[in-house]
């Protein structure tokens, strides 16, 4: 048999039916779904007189629009309201599983998939969102759908996808003290643009990554969209097993052994060909941080923010030149330093435990400078108990942060957590654009250590510094 | 979804690359849960001041944009989240078509199945389409899509790529779900197979 990638192999098990010239049909295993996404698509089923296929292959959690404060449920606005009760009452109709607000288990939709371990080696994965290529750690194939194709999965279970090319990312040698998966994701997003790896499925390989615990390989499979890329996927191992074993959904007893059976084959076979490569060496990153107004516009922190002259295309210079007047940075000058009004620990990229501990670890023993808010935002409830357990909610308090109920909060600003107009935040979440974090809000991405030093000094910092001292 | 055979039209330029979909649509804008009435929120905070008033330094606002139903973007347009508010919002501002020299895959994806065509051409004809433009505003552009062809700037004549499958739907103004459903016997096949 022809040697075949990871991605190939998940690819072929899910093909139902390809004719000459179309899309293959692609049968998905798990669907995601969450409030802001989803409306439209049942209305379409509904206009059809169509049913939810599999809703034993469906599963919904409540995220993007619910408020962070305890006891607030009053605050969001009617329309939010409206759209979570349009979900309450689709999935009652429907029969399908929800995780809504007040559920123990209600969370982030990319956390709480891995966290119950609905999320498995092998799967076809898709939500109504972007940021679905979380899953992609575990060796699934996920990624993120528009509503009209969140109808298509409800009705059929499939979807009409062509296949896409491959990219190996091959992450080298090991991470230095003080620096992180977000450090490795924001570089190769620095390095190859958010456009760079449009069209692909990108395969996170090497040392780097086999290093990295399964909180870590979420991290960089998260945000490979910030590439470009349709998903990204790391090939299972025994970290990925440790991970799964035991929780919620996953097989039990005999099962369990038969089904590590299977998926220790998941992975990329000796001669099997990419079609791109990139090279990535670790043990030459630094802290990263993004200083304009997309993901690819980041740099190592020690550096200083590019000058106009570094761009070739004009269209870029536009780019460029409107990304300096929207953050009001300069050209040419180091963002050490810099003030920043709000720290944001949390969203689908750096809000789980780990993230949490690598927080707490700055905090434990200082204060947040003034001036500064700091939120921080636990992935789900699950991880808002552990932290709980563990004490770091004490630990954050006690620096003068703000412990809040799990959601997706200012990340993307739909649920009252948002950034006023000029407001400089240091931010774990995916998305720089303007506006994102709040109107007029400037988004500088970093990393958990990295946003926990900058709030610790109200200026932009490199963790290293407060680790060392 | 509405066919898409031949459209001449004025056009927008909208000088910039990386146009992502927050932009296009913010996600305050994203707690509605129907598809139409977007349009006013298309591009609102480029698009409005503080106060709500329109900003008359937008492209969007200037009076040779109306009634345009050609967009010419830059590189990369519409990465980001996959909000598909994002077509339905240019849709109903009433764009039919956007020329770029690339786009985000599910932003492509999304767009096709409105009846938006995302036109791909390279950098030389961008160049040269947006030019014109900017020149005069007036310049008409017309997209075939049974040719794939770009044309209307003297001897400028330019092709661009679609999938089969695309064409056929957008020639046809057929909805890709009624495709799908007609598999329905391979996919109880296929699931009593795994099983
Ligand atoms: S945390 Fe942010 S990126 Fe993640 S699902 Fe929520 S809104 Fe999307």
């Amino acid at each position: 048999m022809k040697p075949r990638t990871l991605f190939e192999k998940v690819w072929d098990a899910h093909v139902v039916a390809q004719e000459p010239d179309r899309p293959a049909v692609l049968y998905v295993d798990l669907h995601l779904i969450h409030e802001v996404t989803s409306p439209q698509a049942f209305t379409g089923l509904r206009e059809r007189g169509l049913g939810v296929r599999r809703p034993d292959l469906t599963v919904a959690t409540m995220d993007h629009s619910t408020p962070t404060l305890p006891k607030a449920l009053a605050v969001i606005d009617d329309q939010a309201k409206a759209q979570l009760r349009m979900l309450e009452q689709n999935c009652e109709e429907f029969g399908i599983e929800l995780f809504g607000l007040g559920s123990q288990y209600n969370g982030i939709v990319h956390v709480i998939g891995p966290e119950r371990g609905f999320t498995q080696p092998g799967k076809t994965i898709v939500c109504g969102d972007s940021h679905t290529s979380t899953h992609g750690a575990f060796g699934a194939l996920a990624f993120g759908i528009g509503t009209s194709e969140v109808e298509h999965v409800l009705a059929t279970q499939c979807l009409l996808q062509r296949k896409p090319k491959t990219l190996e990312v091959r992450v080298e040698g090991q991470l230095l003290p003080g620096v992180t998966a977000k450090d490795i994701i924001l570089a190769l997003c620095a390095q190859i643009g958010t456009g760079g790896a449009t069209g692909h499925v990108i395969e996170y390989t090497g040392a780097a990554i086999r290093g990295l615990d399964m909180e870590g390989r979420m991290t960089v499979c998260n945000m490979s969209i910030e590439a470009g890329a349709r998903a990204g996927m790391i090939a299972p191992d025994d970290t990925t097993f440790e991970y799964l074993q035991g929780r919620d959904r996953v097989p039990k007893g005999a099962d369990w052994d038969a089904a590590v059976e299977r998926w220790r084959a998941l992975k990329t076979d000796v001669r099997a060909k990419y079609d791109e490569r990139v090279v990535i060496d670790a043990n030459e990153l630094e802290p990263m941080i993004t200083y304009g107004t997309n993901p690819g516009m980041g740099m190592g922190i020690s550096g200083s923010v590019p000058s106009l002259d570094s761009f070739g295309e004009s269209s870029q210079q536009v780019a460029f030149e409107k990304a300096m007047l929207y953050m009001d940075v300069e050209p040419g000058k180091p963002l050490l330093g810099k003030k920043v009004d709000v720290v944001f620990i949390g969203s689908c990229t750096n809000s789980r435990i780990g993230d949490l501990r690598l927080a707490a670890s700055v905090f434990s023993g200082r204060k947040v400078a003034d001036g500064v808010r700091t939120l921080v935002v636990p992935g789900s409830h699950d991880i808002k108990v552990q932290a709980e357990s563990e004490g770091l909610d004490r630990v954050f308090k006690d620096a003068g942060a703000e412990w809040r109920e799990p959601g997706c909060s200012m990340c993307i600003a739909m649920n009252g957590d948002n950034l006023e107009p000029g407001q400089y935040a240091v931010s774990t979440s995916n998305r720089n654009f303007e506006g994102r974090q709040g109107k007029g809000g400037r988004t500088f991405l970093a990393s958990p250590l990295t946003a926990a030093a900058s709030a610790v000094t109200g200026k932009v910092t490199d963790p290293r510094s407060l680790l060392l001292s | 979804m509405a066919k898409f055979t031949t459209l001449t039209s004025h056009a927008v330029p909208l000088t910039a690359d990386n146009v992502d979909t927050d932009q296009i649509i913010p996600a305050r804008f994203l707690k509605v849960t129907e598809k139409h009435g977007l349009g006013d929120s298309l591009f609102s905070d480029w698009r409005y001041h503080e106060d709500g008033s329109p900003r008359e330094d937008f492209v969007l606002n200037q009076p040779e944009s109306q009634g345009a139903q050609i967009l010419i973007a830059g590189h990369n347009f519409g990465s980001g989240s996959s909000r598909e508010h994002a077509p339905w919002a240019l849709v109903s501002w009433g764009f039919r078509a956007i020329i770029a020299t690339g786009f985000a895959d599910i932003f492509k994806s999304n767009a096709l199945k409105n009846g938006l065509l995302p036109v791909e051409v390279t950098p030389a004809v961008h160049k040269e389409l947006m030019q014109a433009v900017q020149l005069d505003r007036g310049t008409k552009i017309t997209i075939d899509l049974p040719t794939q062809s770009v044309t209307g700037l003297g001897s400028l004549e330019a092709t661009f790529p679609i999938d089969d499958f695309s064409k056929h739907c957008l020639l046809n103004g057929i909805d890709q779900l009624g495709y799908l459903l007609a598999f329905d016997d391979q996919i109880t096949k296929y699931e009593q197979q795994r099983t």
